[in-house]
């Protein structure tokens, strides 16, 4: 198991210097620099300052140059935030981007699983349909209209919860709400599909007839298997996070790494651009990696390295 | 078709609708700044209210379901062209050159989409020289959309090549002499069509979604031209004291969007039983 993990690990590593090197590549060859200004910059002044960041290098030089830093560690000086190095700036902004990120994970994971299995259970049922109306809508309502609504809502007119910031647990609540919602509903379509795919199976027959109480019949023997489709949600779910993170973030002016991103990209603040990718690359890699494992612990049938047996 | 499918096929009607008339639907023009009337509430005279111009916001909205829709159908048609080739040649070939294309694909496919629309679209801005400043943006943003949007229609489309390749009428038409293309295009193709149109029916909202987020941030279309995103951008930054700006573009999109879903469910039901899409 922890062969396998190392391997996995190893193999990801090349997908990061391909993310690294298509992002260097396609920033670099951009026309409009982080110094262009609406009034010109004197040109031994704007010499200087490329100088400084080794832009007057030939371009070649400039990616090794980077890959070796980065080899190291370092992701370079910020442009734009001046005696501010990339690593500085995503230290900072990454953990409260973390913070609302797993906030918005768990509440996905505990609401859409048990919305799910409640509506598999009473299949049909007027409980059934309002939870999958809720789903719908879910899945439809842009991550920027439920966070306005939201402010507007709760934060502004109601004045329950803060609207905006990041000072402390409180903040959280809005935000990872905004967040979690469309994983939510989708988990919750998701869980619902494979219990109701389950719930026939033979296994599921046998526990019912030994007595087991129907609660106990779903929790044990058909959410189990149901978890696996939820399972292999969770790769493409990191992106749904990250790409909601960006908006969430904008919305409730919270420092985070979506935030640094949108702003970096308004300012061409190619090494900030490039952090950000690198950090996101790495993070699918991990997050892969953890699905797999996962994936292997929940069904013993896949042999580990992906063979079914 | 169930009935919400049909509820979704006549929301979606209104839409294109709305979409082919643009603001010729309400008496004024998107542009049109009534000078007198300026961030007022809804009245009889503007039905959505007006903005900080002056200008009529259900004109503007109705305007913005053109953007929107235009460029998630566009978007939406490259990227089945680009993923319906790429995953069909990659399924049928199977072996390492199957292996090979997967992979850069589930890369691509495992990054945020704004991320890789946004760091596309600079792209293609600075590439796309020959098109008036007035349209560049907009172009670079449809094929940001479109190349995003290709990543899990080349999935989908290895997976039911790769299922189709091993059956027995496939094999016959070998038998009988097919060429690869021909096999390809001709026989594989219209079998695994049902799947195919399921997914595009849910492409086009995942576009409107993408876009509006990506102008909603700023990042994607500007004036002169107004996408809901655009719309509901404008309406965030007043929102306090005139919610009315941010509450017309919203339920444009969601209406959209509910009526896409709610149409792609009951397709799926009706055309791809066994669940392939």
């Amino acid at each position: 198991m922890i062969r396998y993990a190392l391997v996995r690990l190893a193999q990801g590593i090349p997908v990061l210097l391909i993310v690294a090197s298509v992002t260097f590549a396609l920033l670099r060859f951009l026309p409009g620099g982080p110094f262009d200004r609406e009034k010109a910059l004197p040109p031994e002044i704007l010499r200087n300052i490329e100088a400084r960041y080794h832009l007057d290098e030939p371009v070649f030089k400039q990616y090794l140059r980077y890959l070796a830093d980065l080899a190291r560690g370092d992701l370079g000086p910020s442009y734009k935030y001046v005696g501010r190095d990339v690593v500085q700036i995503l230290r900072e902004a990454f953990p409260v981007s973390v913070k609302l990120g797993v906030a918005a994970l768990a509440l996905a994971c505990v609401g859409g699983i048990c919305a799910g299995l409640v509506a598999a259970m009473y299949r049909g049922s007027g409980l059934d349909r309002g939870l999958m109306l809720l789903a719908l809508l879910g899945v439809s309502v842009p991550s920027f209209v439920l966070g306005a609504a939201l402010v507007l809502g709760v934060g502004l007119w109601l004045g329950w919860l803060p609207a905006a910031l990041w000072e402390g647990p409180l903040y959280a609540v809005l935000p990872a709400i905004t967040l979690a919602a469309l994983p939510t509903a989708y988990i919750a379509q998701l869980t619902r599909t494979s219990v109701i795919d389950v719930i026939d199976l033979d296994h599921v027959r046998t526990a019912r007839a030994k007595g087991l109480s129907e609660l106990r019949v779903h929790l044990r023997h058909v959410l189990r298997n149901a978890l696996l489709a939820v399972v292999t949600y969770f790769g493409p779910l990191l992106a749904v996070l990250l790409t909601g993170s960006f908006v969430v973030e904008q919305i409730f002016a919270i420092p985070g790494i979506g935030r640094f991103f949108v702003t970096a990209v308004t300012n061409r603040d190619y090494p900030l651009v490039l952090g950000v990718t690198l950090l996101y690359g790495l993070l699918v890699v991990l997050a892969n990696l953890a699905v797999d494992l996962l994936y292997a612990w929940l069904d013993p049938r896949i042999r580990l390295g992906g063979r079914e047996a | 078709m169930n009935r919400l499918g049909w509820l979704g096929a006549a929301l979606l009607l209104v839409l294109v609708f709305v979409a082919l008339l643009g603001d010729g639907v309400t008496a004024y023009r998107f542009h049109e700044q009534d000078v007198e009337h300026t961030l007022e509430g809804p009245s009889a005279n503007h039905l959505a209210g007006t903005d900080a111009l002056g200008r009529d916001l259900l004109a503007r909205t109705a305007q913005g379901a053109r953007v929107s829709l235009l460029l998630a159908l566009s978007s939406t048609l490259l990227a089945l062209a680009i993923g319906v080739l790429y995953g069909g040649v990659s399924g049928y070939l199977g072996g390492r050159v199957d292996a090979w294309l997967m992979r850069g694909v589930d890369v691509v496919y495992s990054l945020p989409d704004i991320l890789v629309i946004v760091l596309l679209m600079e792209v293609f801005q600075a590439g796309l020289t020959g098109v008036p400043d007035l349209y560049r943006r907009l172009l670079a943003l449809g094929l940001a959309l479109g190349i995003v949007g290709w990543v899990s229609v080349a999935r989908l489309t290895r997976g039911l090549v790769l299922q189709a390749r091993e059956e027995a009428w496939v094999e016959a038409a070998r038998a009988l002499g097919v060429g690869n293309r021909r096999l390809l295009l001709r026989y594989i193709l219209p079998n695994i069509s049902g799947p195919l149109l399921v997914t595009a029916t849910f492409r086009i909202p995942a576009a409107i979604l993408a876009e509006s987020t990506v102008s909603f941030l700023g990042l994607g279309i500007q004036p002169p031209f107004a996408s809901w995103g655009v719309l509901a951008s404008d309406g965030f930054a007043a929102m306090r004291s005139y919610p009315h700006l941010i509450l017309f573009p919203s339920l444009a999109i969601l209406v959209t969007l509910v009526g896409f879903h709610l149409l792609g469910e009951a397709l799926r039901e009706a055309i791809d039983p066994r669940g392939r899409a």
